[in-house]
């Protein structure tokens, strides 16, 4: 199954086939994590950068592993301590770091759409690792991994995501998934966090936890991002954790298989207990796990075959001759 | 038999046959199969190799030989060559493979870059006693330092004819055909 994209931006607009192929690959990638050796020479020679330009722990590590098991060489940067310190635009250092010919950029990035406008400036493949509210695919590339090894096909299923969606990223990318892959998608939160215009995306809008969260299949845990938050959306967090704060008694509503998913890091006794994200539902380390296979899954499928192409060239890759006996080689 | 320019030079009996004479073969270069492994190269190559492997265990009297799949996409030469990648299958060696005779299994031998891509990934899991392959067909034109312990049929080919291996089990059909 073919990958069609020469740029990870997001998820909208991405097709159930290419999201699929990168499930699939990821799924495959999982077995090398498992190995005493951890490390294939896939992307032996290549250089994967990775811009980061907001905190990360699991996102950064694990993009860094995922190259570095691709036997790739990494290049962290932040923006304390570069020269974005000093002044210098994202165009600018995108360039920069382009003229050492890196096989891709890895960006995660405070302002929406930041991603977006690197890929018009550089040649390389640009992997959105998180950029402002908009989105953080390989968040919810793993979330679907997640989502599918527990409960087999994504489609059909009732997905609650639950929390600040209006600052999520992480439920913009799971949105555009989940819907692509045919699962019914319940958004939870309070009305002044859950916009109205995702309504046209086909999704239910709550505003009530028990109701979102009622004979679902899986809940979605957001994480209430206070850093984003220019203004107050709920009067005090003891409120907010009083009606979202997803607890036993609440899980108790939802399907008798269900699964928590939450995106880290957590917020425990805000919108998680630790009873939960402890307990038997919660599948918040498989995530984990499963960031380091899909991004695995999405270098080798932007890096491996990359090669300068001009800006503006088609995203239309065509289709090899697969190794049939005697063609390969 | 010739159709479209497809040309069969092995049919179902002649591959049957060929898999029983390699199975024995093996047993007789391995005194028995007690400590070997089979490892079949994705995609093809695992269908001969289950097929060789339920022919040793008959001729063993039953004797379970230890069967692995390995899928050499990560460790081919020539990802960065195309402008799609191979898709990902997935590697499964169920046992250990340090101290092993190992037996690779492909269903076309051609450069060998498929063999050598095989064995460094076979070396990830371990230190095998020695690494023997078993082919099906062998059409030449080896661009690496390589040679088969077991092959079904040498076919001479010319570099631009195709060689197609068909098998019941992906193919519907058990068949060898050249397509130029």
């Amino acid at each position: 199954m073919a990958f069609t994209q020469r740029h990870l931006l997001g998820l909208e607009g991405l097709s159930a086939a290419d999201i699929t192929a990168v499930l699939d690959t990821a799924a495959s990638f999982k077995e090398i994590n498992e190995r005493d050796i951890k490390k294939v020479p896939t992307l032996r020679g290549k250089t994967v950068i990775n811009l980061f330009y907001e905190s990360s722990t699991r996102t950064r590590t694990s993009f860094e592993i995922a190259a570095k098991r691709l036997s790739a060489d990494t290049i962290n940067v932040s923006a304390s301590g570069s020269s974005v310190s000093k002044g210098e635009t994202l165009a600018d250092t995108a360039r920069n770091l382009e003229a050492m010919r890196p096989d891709a950029i890895v960006v995660r990035h405070g302002s929406s759409g930041a991603c977006n406008f690197l890929a018009r400036h550089v040649t390389c493949p640009i992997i959105n690792a998180g950029d402002g509210c908009h989105e953080h695919p390989t968040q919810a590339l793993l979330d679907c991994l997640t989502i599918k090894e527990h409960r087999g096909e994504i489609a059909g299923l009732t997905v609650a995501i639950v929390g600040d969606l209006l600052h999520s990223r992480v439920g913009r990318s799971n949105v555009h998934a989940l819907r692509a892959l045919g699962a019914k998608v319940r958004l939870v939160g309070p009305p002044t966090l859950l916009p109205q215009e995702f309504a046209g995306l086909g999704v239910e809008l709550h505003t009530r936890l028990a109701d979102g969260v009622r004979d679902a299949d899986v809940v979605m845990m957001l994480r209430i991002q206070r850093e984003r938050q220019g203004r107050n959306y709920f009067p005090s967090v003891d409120e907010y954790a009083h009606y979202y704060c997803l607890t036993e008694d609440v899980v108790r509503l939802a399907k008798p298989q269900v699964i928590i998913l939450h995106p880290g890091p957590l917020n425990r006794g805000l919108e998680i207990s630790s009873a939960v994200a402890d307990g038997p539902y919660s599948v918040i380390m498989n995530q984990v796990t499963n960031g380091l296979a899909v991004r695995m899954a999405v270098l080798y499928m932007l890096v491996a075959r990359s090669k300068s192409v001009d800006v503006g060239e088609t995203e239309a890759l065509s289709e090899p001759a697969r190794g049939r006996s005697g063609a390969r080689a | 038999m010739t159709t479209n320019g497809a040309r069969q030079v092995m049919d179902g009996q002649a591959i049957a046959r060929a898999l029983v004479r390699i199975a024995h073969e093996i047993i007789e270069k391995n005194k028995g199969a007690k400590e070997l492994a089979l490892v079949g190269i994705r995609s093809r190559g695992v269908h001969i190799a289950q097929r060789l492997r339920r022919t040793l265990q008959e001729i063993e009297g039953g004797a379970m030989v230890p069967f692995g799949v390995v899928d050499i996409t990560l460790y081919r030469d020539d990802l960065d060559r195309g402008l799609q990648n191979p898709e990902v299958q997935g590697t499964e060696i169920p046992f250990g493979v340090e101290g092993r005779r190992i037996l690779l299994v492909d269903d076309v031998l051609f450069t060998g870059r498929t063999i050598r891509a095989a064995m460094d990934a076979l070396v990830d899991f371990g230190r095998p006693q020695s690494v023997q392959l078993a082919v099906l067909v062998d059409r030449g034109h080896r661009e690496l330092p390589i040679r088969a312990d077991y092959v079904g049929k040498n076919l001479p080919t010319h570099l631009t004819e195709r060689v197609s291996v068909r098998l019941a089990e992906a193919d519907g059909v058990d068949e060898v055909v050249i397509e130029s």
